[in-house]
Formats: structure tokens, C-alpha cells, sequence
């Protein structure tokens, strides 16, 4: 069973909005992006696109793995697959907006954050995410939502953006 | 992408190409963590590494130990000069003490080939062999696989003519395991006392002229040339050995193309390696040592990063 919460224009325009409230309560000046892989990254590149355009000047993006970091790996029966953290600018002193594709435990998050703090000591983090579906471990929550959806704690929810999966939508799907 | 199922890496002859792969590109991904200024993550906060070397060496240890470090865990370097060992212990008693300490994992190096197969057949832990006599050295070739695809971009097709002396040497059989599952053409090149009988069959070509193993090289794999083979008259002379199969700028100068230098350290120089080839720009002995960090922090990554 699957259920769309997102279609490709809606998407569009929520990460629009997204970009909006940011520039808004954020400000442009001295920020950088940084994504949680894999999907974070490429929302990290659109919302990028559409506040440099705004700014007119390059903001630095880095793109995080949060594998290393994670609190479960006692409990994982196999190693899960490592990619590249790839962040090259100084995040000493910067305003980081950290995105991610959806919010569900907080644990990803954590693990990031943990991983930022190894790389210095950004004058503020901020936490974006396109999906928020509740169901948090963590004390911790998002800065900037693109849609809240009510899930079961059982269901998946999938962003699938095109650079990946051909096309741009949210799904719901029961297991 | 495949899973890791090893308890053990014992030697590059058990692994298949996926395998092999597998390390490597998780390899990839660790090399960035050295670049950092907190060169650290937690992966394997908790566990507990054990170094048993029963032979000396500096750099395996030390890159051992620094992968163990970048991934937070505890390493303990077992002396064995000052162990039980000399007391009479056997070696696989002495594991099995230091296991019931609950440790992870022993990184064993023993001048007896076969030693770390024979400790991880009697421990629960995982066992990595960091070189065992003449057997096998996979990390090293490892090491060596990621170092050259990271240069060329690929691995199948390259060719590499590994000189010297291949019949005493374990960094020798694990790289022409290694070169031949991906895929590279492996010549091997030395004085004949050198080259083991029926090497062929390990699907390599075998030349006594060193013209003949530079000219259609793409990587020259220089190994070290111990100084105890001349007292077991295995060469008439080290000189003679430096004169013939010596790296130098002569056999370098009639090269058309560029050829690139490997060497698994340490480094004779003037026997094996000039001075002036082991500077040159297309050296990649000092990139060998940077990507072990990785490789050995991948290997243990795979190994005992979670729970089996």
C-alpha cells in the first residue's frame, strides 16, 4: 500500500517556502549547507539553488555520512555502507543550515550534529527538513518544515527526488 | 553493494573480487576522516584491539594503531619480547589469555607462516593477519590495490611488474593474489634463485631481465631486498643484485612513457631503489602509507564495526 503525500509540484513549492522562511529568519550572509546523505544532499543543493540566486554571491555546501556516528551499531547485524563526508569549507564562526529529508526519530540528526561539532564550532546550527512525520526519541526538533504528515510508526516514508529515483514525490508505504 | 561476512582476514587468496572491492571503497570513504583537524570518529567507540607482533615492525604496527585510533578504539600493543612467549607460552595460549580479557580483535604479525590462520581457528575474536613469513601480507596489498586504483581510476588492465625477491615475500604473493582477481597483468621479475618454481600458476608472467619487466610497465612494484639472502647464498653479491635489478636513473632514462614506483618500505636505499627514483615525482611510495591509515581503518571497520 501506498499513499502520496507530496507530488512533484507541491514538492517544489514547499522547498520554496522553505528557502523563503530561511533567508527570512535566518539571513544569507556567513551561511552555509550542509545535507545528511543520501537525499538531504540533493534537498541541500535545491535549496542552495534558490537562495544563491537571492544572494547573488556562492554559499558553500557540504554534505555529510552520519554512518560512523550512529548509536546503533551494536545492534546492526551488518556494516551499512559508508559514502564520502565531503565538507571543505571552515565552518568556524558560519551560521549552518543542516538539511535532511525527513524527521522521524531525531537519531540522524543527533548523529550529525555530533559530526558537525568534530569540524569545528559554527556560530549557530539550524535544522531543515522537507518532511516531519513525528515519532521522536530525541529531544530534538526542526527549525524550518516543509509539511507535517501523521504516519504510523510502522510506515516508511520515502522522498524521492529525480537526480535519483527519475522523479520528485513523498510516499507513505505500509510495510 | 555486498555485506562482509568474515570473522577473519587471513589472506587475499581466501577473498573474491566483490570482497575485495568491498574494502576498497569502503576504504574511499575513511580516507577523508585523516584530512580533518579532529581526525576522529566514533565507529568503534568501546572495542578493544589487540597488536600481537611476534616480529618487529614499525609501520604496520603504527598504521594499525593509528586506524584503530581515528576510529576511537582502545589499541594495546603486546611486546613480545617482554611476554609470556619467552616464558614458554605457546602463541595460541597467549591469545586465548588475552581473550579473556574481552578484546575485539588481534592483529598479528609472526615470521611463521600460518600463525594468525592457526590463533583465529582457536579465538572467537577477529583476526587480522598483518604479515605471516612468506605467506601472506593483505593489507599491504591492499593498500597497494587502493593506491593504484585511486591513481589510474581503475585496476583491471594495468600493468605492474613486481622485482626482486618474490619467493621470500608475503607483500609479493598478496598483491599477485589481489592484481590478478581484479584484473591487472602481473609480470614478476628477479634473479632466478628468487622466483619460485610453478609461479606461473598463480597466472603471472615470469622474466629474469629487468629491461624486459620496466618496458611494458605501467607501475614498477620494487620490494625490499633483505641483506641476510646473500649470507644464505641465495645471491653471490648485494652489489652485483643493485647493479642488475637496482632501480637507478639509467634504466629509467630509455623509458618512453611514465612509469609509476611502488615500494612496500622500508627502503634499501641504493640496493633496490636509487636515492634519485624513490624522490622522483612519480613515486607513490609516501600515497602507499597515507591510504594504509584507510585501507586498516575499512578492514576494521568491516570486521568488528558490528555486531555478528
Amino acid at each position: 500500500m501506498e499513499k502520496k503525500a507530496l507530488n512533484a509540484k507541491e514538492m517544489s513549492e514547499v522547498i520554496e517556502n522553505l528557502a523563503k522562511e530561511i533567508e527570512r529568519s535566518v539571513g544569507l550572509e556567513n551561511l552555509a549547507i550542509i545535507g545528511i546523505k543520501r537525499r538531504g544532499d540533493i534537498l541541500a543543493e535545491r535549496l542552495r539553488g534558490i537562495l544563491q540566486k537571492k544572494y547573488k554571491r556562492e554559499i558553500p555546501i557540504g554534505f555529510l555520512d552520519i554512518t560512523l556516528y550512529r548509536d546503533d551499531f551494536s545492534k546492526i547485524g551488518a556494516n551499512p555502507v559508508i559514502s564520502e563526508t565531503d565538507i571543505k569549507f571552515d565552518i568556524n564562526e558560519r551560521k549552518i543550515l543542516l538539511v535532511d529529508d525527513v524527521i522521524f526519530t531525531g537519531r540522524t540528526v543527533r548523529a550529525a550534529l555530533d559530526a558537525i561539532i568534530d569540524f569545528g564550532r559554527p556560530s549557530l546550527i539550524r535544522l531543515a527538513v522537507l518532511i516531519d512525520r513525528n515519532h521522536r526519541e530525541l529531544p530534538i526538533q526542526p527549525d524550518f518544515v516543509g509539511k507535517v504528515i501523521e504516519t504510523e510508526k510502522e510506515e516508511i516514508v520515502e522522498v524521492k527526488v529525480k537526480e535519483m529515483d527519475g522523479k520528485d514525490e513523498v510516499v507513505i508505504e505500509k510495510k | 553493494m555486498m555485506e562482509w561476512k568474515r570473522k577473519d582476514l587471513i589472506a587475499l587468496e581466501d577473498l573474491s573480487r566483490e570482497e575485495i572491492e568491498l574494502i576498497l571503497n569502503t576504504a574511499k570513504s575513511f580516507k577523508e576522516v585523516s584530512t580533518r583537524a579532529v581526525k576522529k570518529v566514533p565507529a568503534l567507540r568501546g572495542k578493544t584491539i589487540v597488536n600481537l607482533f611476534f616480529e618487529p615492525s614499525t609501520r604496520t604496527k603504527t598504521s594499525f594503531e593509528l586506524a584503530a585510533k581515528r576510529l576511537s578504539a582502545d589499541v594495546l600493543s603486546f611486546d613480545v619480547s617482554t611476554s609470556s612467549i619467552s616464558k614458554g607460552e605457546t602463541i595460541v595460549d597467549t591469545a586465548k589469555n588475552i581473550e579473556a580479557m574481552k578484546v575485539d580483535c588481534f592483529i598479528i604479525r609472526h615470521s611463521v607462516a600460518g600463525a594468525p590462520y592457526l590463533i583465529s581457528k582457536n579465538v572467537s575474536c577477529a583476526v587480522i593477519n598483518a604479515g605471516d613469513g612468506c605467506h601472506e601480507h593483505p593489507t599491504q596489498a591492499l593498500l597497494d590495490l587502493f593506491t593504484v586504483k585511486e591513481k589510474f581510476g581503475r585496476i583491471k588492465g594495468i600493468k605492474i611488474s613486481i622485482i626482486g625477491d618474490i619467493l621470500h615475500s608475503r607483500v609479493a604473493r598478496s598483491n599477485i593474489w589481489g592484481f590478478k582477481k581484479l584484473g591487472a597483468e602481473v609480470t614478476v621479475c628477479g634473479p632466478p634463485p628468487l622466483i619460485p618454481l610453478d609461479i606461473e600458476k598463480m597466472g603471472v608472467r615470469v622474466t629474469y631481465k629487468i629491461e624486459d619487466a620496466i618496458e611494458n610497465a605501467d607501475i614498477l612494484y620494487i620490494l625490499r631486498l633483505q641483506k641476510e639472502r646473500q649470507r644464505e647464498n641465495f645471491l653471490p653479491s648485494l652489489k652485483e643484485y643493485s647493479k642488475i635489478y637496482g632501480i637507478d636513473r639509467d634504466k629509467f632514462l630509455k623509458l618512453k612513457k611514465k612509469v609509476f614506483i611502488m615500494h612496500p618500505g622500508p627502503m634499501n636505499r641504493g640496493i633496490e631503489i636509487k636515492s634519485e627514483i624513490a624522490e622522483k615525482d612519480n613515486s607513490l611510495i609516501l600515497e602507499q602509507v597515507t591510504n594504509g591509515i584507510a585501507v586498516r581503518m575499512a578492514v576494521l571497520y568491516l570486521t568488528i564495526g558490528s555486531k555478528r
